[in-house]
């Protein structure tokens, strides 16, 4: 019954993200900020603009893998710390990445799973269609990956109040989208508009989408990618790192 | 015998502060060992690196015949853990936890349905296994706990302050678990601050005071080894003791209610000068008694005793 080495790795990495999707997913600040905030956010861009769904579905999916994606992460490992059941976690026989790796799945599938609800939403009521599934299929894999790390690595603050973590995601989160060209195609942004934007990893999140429905994009989509790509290794393995700190700090 | 523990001059400091200072034991195989001390004596520091929660600043673990730190995997699969105020999932039922918890064991297939549901009838959770944590009784929570930690079958068991906060109820229930389990092969590591349950389950109790082992040995020898703690208790009708000071064999003298305790290494000899010394009072009673753990101690950590839960 007992497996080793990689097999009992993948079993723990499914054990971890299975209990964080069963606890953590009906929990109220997950459901604020990871769906809630991100529609809200929308109705206000999208209300009294002479836009349609075709122009404005590349933003909403923006916002939604950034916002559920990192809605997640900043709940668990303050919630656990808190509940006493991240010291038991620790003296498994599970390397600490493994924790943080679950923690991250979790939130990438959270934002995954609201994604596809939109694009059949988009697809079935709309009959809106993307024109490059691999595309789509590759944004959806980077983006949900990237700010499912991020989520995380705001829960390396070495606290057990969850809604500490909470502010400071947030304090990052809502600059970030007002300067990432969301709703706004970078062509149409000033100057200095396209130049604060390419701070923000969300920026070419929305560029690939556009790129995949067959709209109108300004950065060519390989551009787009490998920016992204560099984002996701920097915030995944800043996550790992900064969690490794700090986990032992919580007990 | 065999050791299942191995510790060799384990040492951690936070900041300033030596919270264990070079401490060496060995625990055998099948043993229940007791892990005492006043708070912050070093216990749970010790625990939590012994478990590899916590990575000590120098020196050696072997569990089960691997060391931690070369085989961090094996030597964790073969141990079960309940920290100190540990806690189960509380919105998982008590069998979604325990198969969590097997999964991590790296335990798969159907058997480990069987195994949780076995293990939690055991338990005398049968009835409740589908219910969610959250509604469960502090007690019943506690055995939820244990289960998890006894799902992968560990040859060690180590629980830190185990019935911290229980009633007597669930404090026996979870006695009894553990004596079973002692008797069932696993060999068990508990740390504790409460005396008697040190006393009454363990088979070798080591005594840790301010990060160092004060003393280790069997409760019988510990005892046996501060014979000058033997105690003549008395009680007299009109409460009126004579001085210690006047005494050739008597040590020190306590007031206990409306008792007086007279510690002595010469019982016989301390109840003679009592008797001609307290002359024609009447007696309500006269009692000899042994040193208990308790006496043990506060002689070696000069400690409050908290015997609390």
């Amino acid at each position: 019954m007992e497996v080793k080495g990689l097999r009992l790795l993948v079993n723990q990495l499914k054990a971890i993200t299975w209990k964080n999707i069963k606890i953590y997913y009906s929990e109220s600040p997950v459901l604020i900020f990871g769906v809630l905030f991100p529609f809200c956010l929308f109705l206000a861009f999208a209300l009294g603009r002479e836009l349609g769904f075709y122009e404005l579905l590349p933003g909403l999916l923006g916002i939604t893998f950034f916002f559920a994606g990192s809605a997640v992460g900043p709940f668990i490992t303050p919630w656990e710390t808190r509940t006493g059941t991240l010291e038991r976690l620790l003296a498994l026989p599970a390397p600490r990445w493994i924790l943080v790796a679950g923690d991250i799945l979790a939130g990438f599938f959270f934002a995954i799973f609201l994604a596809v609800l939109i694009i059949l939403f988009a697809y079935i009521v709309l009959g809106i269609k993307f024109v490059n599934l691999f595309l789509l299929v590759l944004t959806a894999i980077i983006a949900g990956l990237l700010f499912a790390g991020l989520g995380s690595a705001f829960a390396a603050l070495p606290t057990d109040k969850p809604s500490n973590v909470m502010m400071l995601a947030n304090s990052i989160r809502l600059p970030v989208i007002f300067i990432s060209g969301i709703f706004v195609p970078l062509a149409e942004l000033p100057f200095w508009g396209r130049v604060i934007s390419y701070i923000s990893p969300v920026t070419y999140v929305v560029e690939l989408l556009r790129a995949a429905l067959g709209g109108v994009y300004y950065l060519s989509p390989l551009l787009s990618a490998v920016v992204l790509g560099i984002f996701m290794v920097i915030i995944l393995g800043g996550a790992v790192i900064l969690h490794s700190h700090t986990l032992t700090r919580r007990i | 015998m065999k050791e299942a523990i191995k510790i060799r001059d384990l040492h951690k400091g936070f900041g300033r502060i030596k919270a264990v200072d070079g401490i060496n034991f060995a625990v055998e195989q099948g043993e229940i060992f007791g892990f005492l001390g006043p708070n912050g004596a070093g216990k749970t520091t010790t625990a939590r690196m012994i478990t590899g929660v916590l990575e000590p600043d120098q020196g050696d673990i072997e569990l089960a015949g691997y060391n931690l730190k070369d085989n961090f995997v094996e030597a964790r699969l073969r141990i079960g853990v309940v920290p100190e105020a540990a806690n189960a999932y509380q919105e998982l039922t008590a069998l979604e936890n325990l198969k969590f918890m097997a999964k991590m064991y790296g335990l798969s297939g159907k058997d480990i349905n069987n195994k949780a549901v076995e293990l939690l009838t055991r338990l005398g959770l049968k009835e409740r296994i589908n219910d969610k944590v959250k509604g469960y009784s502090k007690g019943m929570t506690q055995r939820v706990i244990l289960g998890m930690a006894l799902i992968n079958d560990p040859e060690i068991l180590f629980l830190d302050e185990p019935t911290r906060g229980l009633d007597v109820q669930s404090t026996r229930i979870m006695h009894e678990i553990i004596q079973d389990l002692n008797h069932g092969g696993n060999t068990i590591f508990i740390t504790t601050h409460n005396i008697q349950e040190a006393n009454q389950l363990c088979n070798s109790i080591a005594i840790i005071n301010k990060g160092k082992i004060a003393a280790i040995d069997s409760p019988e020898n510990l005892k046996d080894t501060f014979k000058e703690l033997q105690t003549v208790e008395i009680c007299l009708e009109d409460m009126d003791y004579p001085d210690p000071e006047n005494f050739q064999y008597i040590s020190q003298a306590i007031k206990e209610g409306n008792k007086m305790k007279y510690y002595t290494d010469d019982p016989d000899r301390a109840v003679k000068e009592l008797i001609g010394l307290i002359g024609n009072k009447k007696i309500v009673g006269l009692n000899i008694l042994e040193p208990d753990l308790e006496d043990v101690f506060v002689e070696l950590t000069g400690g409050e005793l908290n015997n609390g839960s």
